[in-house]
């Protein structure tokens, strides 16, 4: 076994006197596909927002590629542009082209000459179908090209780990398909992502483990076919009997 | 059966019940204008009272004629929906274009038909109108102040030289487009106050040194709006951000400073800026009484700036800032390329507000001695020569800053126009 890319250890965090996450252990390998689902309000989103510290803990630890992240964690950014994320809103740049969505951290961040990184970005639009919009701005896109458009973005970060905070559930039905399309060519190329979703058709086409959480914590860890087949909890149970 | 109302159109008679009603209209106009503009009295049978009421009583019952949910005609539509949705409204319509009417004649002949421009002194002006010859002799003091005659053309040569290097930014190479904000943040400004520290104060390469209490008119009115404009712009980012700040020494630091400015009274920040300041510093530390104004002004509505910038600020969702995070940007990074260029956006018109109103605060320097072009005024009115014609020189201060502001704040729409971009 490869050390995990990510390790989470006994993390808890409060909003204020609110526990949201209680006694987290999480490991994650490279090139693994987890897919984090449960009820709304349950800390799925928190928790990923905590791996690349959008969100504090404030106990346990939480260490990425090798990296601690704590208040004395000087290079937050160098940690962030390992790693990609794709929210819920999108959340493109809207005063910014497409183009230019794609290449200002690459630019900036990485100081990649603006040559290559519109090559990349052109690139990587390609893959997700939308280098035809690259002039466009986000007001002028439909919901799935943006969020089509934001998963190129993070990657031409060339991140090494990839988090989803709910990509589709903004979404018209018909546009779920295209984003979700997007991500199993990504998953198919060997990316590391964690990915909470409540898009159970995507889960179990890709994903390696599926993490099942309710009220602040793991209620379930298993691989994606256990995780179907036959879940131990009744609370997974309950769940899966409503959602699928 | 249809029952029939003499006042009350319906869709097929409307055509009728327009003309009529329009006609109306116009002949209760027509009385007011020749009432007005040639002293006549259509009306002069008619008893008493009734005489003044009759065009108000014609034109209600014309415009009541022609008011209809939805005529199908566009500009009878157009009227009905904005002035003539009720009696009431009708009423209002009708006596503010009277009293506009009967105003005009009067105002027109004083401003123009019985003005008088020619001649160079006072006894020019013998007509009942106004003496725009006191504009006219005043003109250049009005611009310039007690700045020499002779000397006028630095002034002016230094404006241009102000206002081109001011478009410079539009002819920048790509390549150096990054470095615009710094151009205009501190080079620019850099180079201004040379221009016009060398040329308007003068003092070396051969030029006369003009001291700044002789400086005045619209032109210091340019000068000091202009540096307040530059400098209080950054300064009131720099305390927009400082506010938001999670180090809590900055956050009150700026906060101090904002809460500060904003509880006095500008009028006291010139008194203290030109008669307490000096006080403080060291007696061979020399600095201009207009440099300390302008700094006190630039202070002052920099404050003001930040808090409109903190709402632009506060406006933007929180996931640009996670975006922008995301993709491991540094607090400065985010900022410059996300988040202030929107922020920044959305403030336009707040910016405007505080520009303007900043440009219209500057005649307050008066009162410290400096005399721009409301100053200059004050002074001219006062003079014996020239006694009596303050309303002129008011009309024209008036005109040149509706001017001004109306310039700015057109420009303010242009530019919002500008960075307009869907969400």
């Amino acid at each position: 076994m490869s050390d995990p890319i990510i390790k989470i250890q006994n993390m808890n965090k409060w909003f204020g006197d609110f526990q949201v996450l209680k006694k987290i252990n999480l490991e994650v390998e490279a090139n693994k596909k987890i897919v984090v689902c449960g009820p709304s309000g349950s800390g799925k989103s928190t928790l990923i927002r905590c791996i690349n510290r959008l969100e504090e803990h404030q106990e346990g630890d939480i260490i990425v590629d090798g990296n601690e992240l704590s208040e004395k964690t000087k290079d937050i950014e160098k940690i962030r542009a390992e790693v990609g994320m794709v929210f819920q809103q999108f959340n493109l740049f809207p005063h910014l082209s497409i183009l230019d969505n794609c290449t200002l951290a690459p630019i900036w961040v990485k100081k990649m000459p603006k040559k290559e990184a519109q090559e990349l970005a052109l690139d990587q639009l390609k893959k997700v179908q939308i280098d035809d919009q690259a002039n466009k701005f986000p007001g002028q896109l439909s919901g799935g090209q943006q969020q089509r458009c934001a998963i190129a973005r993070a990657l031409c970060m060339q991140p090494k780990i990839m988090l989803f905070d709910e990509p589709t559930s903004a979404l018209d039905p018909e546009m779920i398909k295209e984003v979700l399309d997007a991500m199993v060519s990504l998953a198919k190329g060997g990316m590391t992502m964690i990915v909470v979703t409540h898009e159970m058709g995507f889960a179990k086409e890709v994903a390696d483990e599926v993490i099942f959480m309710d009220e602040g914590m793991i209620i379930e860890k298993a691989d994606t076919k256990e995780f179907f087949a036959n879940p131990k909890s009744d609370r997974t149970k309950l769940f899966l009997s409503q959602i699928l | 059966m249809q029952t029939f109302n003499f006042l009350k159109p319906n869709r097929d008679n409307i055509k009728n019940y327009s003309i009529i009603g329009s006609f109306l209209v116009l002949v209760s106009l027509i009385d007011v204008i020749s009432n007005a503009f040639l002293k006549i009295n259509l009306t002069s049978f008619l008893p008493g009272s009734l005489t003044t009421l009759f065009p108000l009583i014609i034109g209600l019952i014309g415009l009541n004629m022609m008011r209809i949910d939805y005529s199908g005609n566009k500009t009878l539509d157009l009227l009905n929906k904005n002035i003539n949705t009720n009696n009431f409204n009708a009423l209002l319509t009708l006596l503010i274009l009277f009293s506009i009417i009967k105003a005009l004649p009067q105002s027109l002949s004083w401003m123009i038909f019985d003005a008088t421009i020619s001649g160079e002194s006072k006894d020019a002006c013998t007509g009942t109108g106004a003496c725009w010859t006191y504009i006219k002799v005043w003109f250049r003091r009005f611009m310039y102040g007690m700045y020499p005659n002779e000397f006028h053309w630095r002034i002016n040569t230094a404006f241009i030289l102000v206002i081109a290097l001011g478009f410079v930014g539009y002819f920048m190479k790509e390549n150096l487009k990054k470095y615009l904000a710094l151009y205009y943040v501190i080079i620019y400004p850099v180079i201004a106050y040379l221009v016009i520290y060398y040329l308007i104060s003068g003092g070396s390469f051969g030029l006369q040194w003009v001291e700044t209490g002789a400086w005045g008119g619209l032109s210091l009115t340019f000068i000091v709006s202009f540096f307040c404009l530059i400098f209080c712009f950054p300064l009131g980012m720099i305390f927009a951000l400082g506010r938001r700040s999670n180090l809590p020494i900055i956050k009150y630091i700026s906060i101090c400073y904002i809460e500060f400015w904003r509880g006095v009274p500008l009028i006291t920040v010139l008194f203290m800026s030109s008669v307490m300041f000096p006080m403080f510093l060291p007696e061979d530390f020399f600095m201009d009484k207009l440099v300390r104004v302008i700094i006190a002004i630039t202070l002052f509505e920099a404050a003001y700036c930040a808090e409109v910038i903190r709402g632009g600020l506060q406006s933007l969702p929180r996931g640009q800032y996670d975006a922008a995070k995301s993709l491991g940007m540094g607090y400065w990074k985010m900022h410059i390329f996300v988040i202030l260029p929107q922020a920044l956006k959305l403030v336009i018109p707040g910016i405007a507000n505080t520009f303007l109103a900043l440009v219209k605060d500057t005649p307050l320097i008066f009162v410290v001695g400096l005399a721009e072009l409301a100053g200059m005024l004050a002074l001219a009115k006062t003079n014996p020569k020239w006694l009596g014609f303050a309303m002129e020189g008011y009309i024209f201060a008036s005109i040149v800053f509706w001017i001004i502001c109306y310039a700015m704040s057109k420009y303010s729409y242009n530019l919002e126009a500008k960075y307009k971009t869907e969400r």
